[in-house]
């Protein structure tokens, strides 16, 4: 029972755990982007078309990855390039993918996925209980925890991680050091959307190997205010959305259990959590405005 | 001007720099005929310097005289529209800040370029082009920090430090790249003068090294310190160039205005002080962000007549108390008194009516709204106070342009077309207009946060002067400032705000500027813990 519970966790926080540490990134060099979801589910709907037509799951994994991206060059096109607002340009981005994954997927409601094949580590896969947990999973899970590690390692170790904190800190004093601020975000953004299309593409391809519309369910939000909890923190992410991902399987095993809790209350946990969340970190000021991306939403515009 | 103030220097400071021989063949820097221009707006017309080695070359000018659009070209940042710049004997192009630092040209900003969520090593490495291994770069800050009497801890984050010590991160950044010519732009407006001093000491030590020095600043009594050569600039053009050892900050003030500055007088009779305005009684505060100044226990008698004082390094609290004083920040009641009445817990508003009047340090996006009309943002701070400006509700846009043109007209603020927006006046023509909109409702109290920051000798002259003339008119006048010598030439009495501690206010002829910089570097601290 629990082995099978915390099976579930590992894959609903997969996404979450994706999408959250891009989009940290595009955080972290100052730009918020709030189309995470919109990114998401064209994810999701070109990761499971893509696989569909070619019978090939990595293919598929691939389109989403570049979908994310398309629609995140979009949105750094319109924010860095058109200095639009970047909080009502990513509402739009979101609307848009919605929308736009409607349209496409409306051929592939109801038609069976693949799946994506399991990593199985030899040997160490044959462990009871932590062999299926640890040793047993899809190819996504694995790379999401590599991807946190490197995002980790990348800002906090390496001068492209420092060039990335220092264009989110204080752009002018970036630029005024011969940094291409732009071309940061622009990279910064396009990450984003990776990771975001990665995300949508683990939902429709191991989630639930189907297509079903507005799939993402609210996801690419939790994704957003996961990066908050975390306070910019790579390794936070990960316990952030282990325990959304807990909180929102909790709410399932509930229901089968016959908690006598009632079923609107336990699917509004996570968005409770998250409120929570906010609370207590806003508490520790100081640590928050350290690593707060002081320039986080802000336009820039070169002076010359 | 400073001449009867009592000056302070380490001994070792060389006080009349010999005159370099400015021969071709010690020619660092030639620029020739350097023009750039911003729409309609010549910044810099056929510019012509020359820096040589060992050298330390002031740059003087008036605000928009187009000093900053001249050394950024030198630092890269703007590219010349016209002329070339010749480093020792070759022609070259500075496309961006990376090739500048290439040539060995380093830049120490007046608005500093620091990371404030970054440690100290993190913020040098970014400036350097190969920064190698974090833990010998650190080694290194510290060794050269120490050489040069700057020291630093690589590991602090640059949030939690005080401006000087962020100045000598940006010197020590600059010192680095082992750089042949180090442009500084108004680097002593945020020291005391003690630190001020020290500075001046690494500035010889480097120019016997034979690195150039550029530098920009306001204060001509510094200039006649320590500088070699002086270039002036006026309206983007080079119109002299001087040894400023043999000239008097009065005449290079003329050179760089371009007319006589009229000399500021405080009056020939003694102030006839009048009763307590404004009393602050132990008022406290806690920081309100971690980046935020405490108020400790802080205690002023301001009387009718008079001029006081607030000196202090930016960033020690004076914010914070002009914000406790105007009512931006309430506090318990009882410790602040206007005319007597407690109103720690009133509003601006309320405080405006009792007759006083506030004006922020911040002019554009705290003094006036940037997107509203002059006659609007005089709307905003006098609406309540018997101009007439509303009436049943509604805005009078005819008594506010009556206003608008009486405060133009005597603070001389010059602007394109008739009532523009509060952005496209320049920063001292924003400075006097947002000044003179107080001071046109001759206020009974008057709390000035840095009453001519960044503002033009001129311009800094009419505004001094109006301030001295309100208090000789009766009324109570607070200044917070950075400026000593702006402080000495108009207060009657001084205090130093250090840490959120308020030193004892002072009559100003007991004061000299190495009391006024022993307090600010915390003597005013144990004052005020000992009251």
């Amino acid at each position: 029972m629990f082995e099978a519970v915390l099976l579930t966790v590992i894959t609903a926080a997969t996404p979450l755990l994706i999408a959250a540490v891009g989009e940290l990134v595009v955080e972290r060099s100052g730009v918020l982007n709030l189309g995470v979801e919109g990114m998401m589910i064209m994810g999701a709907v070109i990761g499971f078309a893509v696989a569909n037509q070619t019978g090939s799951g990595s293919l598929g994994v691939v389109a989403a990855v570049v979908a994310g991206m398309a629609m995140s060059a979009l949105f750094a096109f319109l924010v860095l390039f058109l200095v639009a607002n970047q909080v009502a340009t990513g509402l739009a981005l979101t609307i848009l993918g919605i929308g736009l994954s409607g349209m496409i997927g409306e051929a592939f409601i109801g038609v069976p996925g693949l799946d994506l094949p399991q990593l199985y580590i030899p040997v160490l896969s044959e462990i009871p209980f932590i062999g299926p947990v640890f040793f047993q999973q899809d190819a996504l899970v694995y790379l999401s925890f590599a991807l946190v590690a490197a995002v980790a390692y990348c800002l906090f170790r390496t001068r492209l991680g420092l060039v990335l904190r220092a264009v989110g800190d204080n752009h002018g004093s970036a630029h005024a050091l011969g940094y291409s601020v732009l071309k940061i975000r622009f990279m910064a953004i396009l990450f984003g959307g990776a990771c975001a299309g990665l995300a949508g593409a683990y939902l429709s391809l191991a989630y639930t190997p189907q297509w079903v519309e507005n799939m993402t369910a609210g996801r690419g939000w939790i994704a957003l205010a996961l990066v908050v909890f975390s306070s910019w923190l790579p390794l936070r992410v990960v316990v952030g959305a282990y325990l959304f991902g807990a909180v929102s399987v909790l709410n399932l095993h509930a229901q089968a259990l016959e908690f006598d809790i009632p079923s609107q209350l336990l699917s509004s946990l996570p968005y409770l959590a998250t409120i929570g969340v906010l609370v207590l970190i806003s508490a520790n000021r100081r640590l928050t405005l350290v690593n707060t991306p002081a320039c986080l939403g802000k336009p820039f515009v070169p002076d010359r | 001007m400073g001449d009867s103030v009592a000056e302070t220097t380490l001994p070792e400071v060389d006080e009349h720099p010999v005159q370099q021989d400015r021969s071709e063949k010690d020619t660092l820097l030639d620029a020739r005929g350097l023009t750039k221009r911003f729409g309609d707006i010549l910044a810099n017309d056929r510019v012509d310097l020359i820096i040589n080695k060992g050298e330390i070359h002031a740059l003087l000018g008036e605000n928009g005289a187009g000093k900053s659009t001249l050394v950024k070209m030198f630092y890269g940042s703007l590219e010349p529209d016209d002329g070339e710049i010749l480093w020792g004997d070759r022609r070259v192009t500075i496309g961006n800040p990376a090739a500048a630092r290439e040539l060995g040209i380093g830049m120490v900003f007046q608005h500093f370029s620091l990371f404030e969520a970054l440690n100290v090593v993190e913020n040098i490495a970014l400036a350097l082009p190969n920064p190698g291994n974090m833990q010998d770069l650190a080694k290194r800050i510290e060794t050269v920090s120490r050489d040069y009497g700057l020291p630093l801890d690589p590991e602090d984050i640059v949030a939690d430090l005080p401006v000087g010590i962020r100045q000598r991160i940006e010197i020590v950044r600059c010192l680095l790249q082992e750089p042949r010519l180090i442009i500084m732009d108004e680097p002593t407006s945020v020291l005391t003068p003690q630190e001020a001093d020290q500075l001046f000491l690494t500035l010889q030590r480097l120019a016997k090294e034979g690195c150039a020095v550029l530098y920009i600043s306001h204060r001509l009594e510094e200039v006649k310190r320590i500088c070699h050569h002086a270039t002036i600039l006026r309206h983007g053009q080079v119109v002299r160039e001087c040894d400023p050892t043999l000239e008097t900050p009065a005449s290079l003030a003329s050179m760089m205005v371009g007319a006589d500055v009229a000399a500021v007088s405080a009056g020939e009779q003694a102030p006839e002080i009048g009763e307590t305005r404004l009393a602050l009684q132990g008022l406290s505060a806690k920081a309100a962000t971690p980046f935020a100044t405490a108020l400790n226990n802080i205690s002023l008698e301001l009387r009718a007549g008079e001029v006081v004082a607030i000196a202090g390094v930016a960033g020690n609290g004076q914010g914070e108390l002009f914000d406790a004083i105007s009512g931006e920040m309430p506090a318990a009641a009882s410790m602040i008194h206007l005319d007597g009445t407690a109103c720690g817990n009133k509003n601006i508003n309320w405080r405006r009516k009792q007759n006083a009047a506030f004006v922020p340090e911040e002019r554009l996006g705290h003094g006036a709204v940037p997107g509203m009309k002059l006659s609007q943002n005089i709307v905003l701070t006098r609406h309540g106070t018997g101009d007439k400006l509303v009436g049943a509700g509604f805005v009078s846009n005819v008594e506010a342009s009556v206003l608008e043109k009486r405060i133009k007209q005597a603070f001389d603020v010059r602007m394109s077309h008739d009532d523009p927006e509060a952005r496209s006046l320049s920063g001292g023509n924003l400075q006097k207009f947002v000044v003179g909109r107080e001071l046109d409702r001759n206020p009974g109290i008057l709390v000035v946060n840095q009453p001519t920051w960044g503002v033009d000798a001129g311009a800094a002259a009419l505004i001094r002067q109006a301030l001295i003339d309100l208090a000789r008119s009766g009324s109570a006048v607070l200044v917070i400032s950075q400026d000593l010598d702006e402080i000495f030439e108009i207060a009657d009495r001084i205090a130093v705000i250090s840490r959120g501690f308020l030193s004892e206010a002072e009559p100003a002829t007991d004061m000299t500027r190495e009391r006024v910089g022993l307090l600010m570097a915390g003597g005013a601290e144990t004052q005020g813990e000992v009251a």
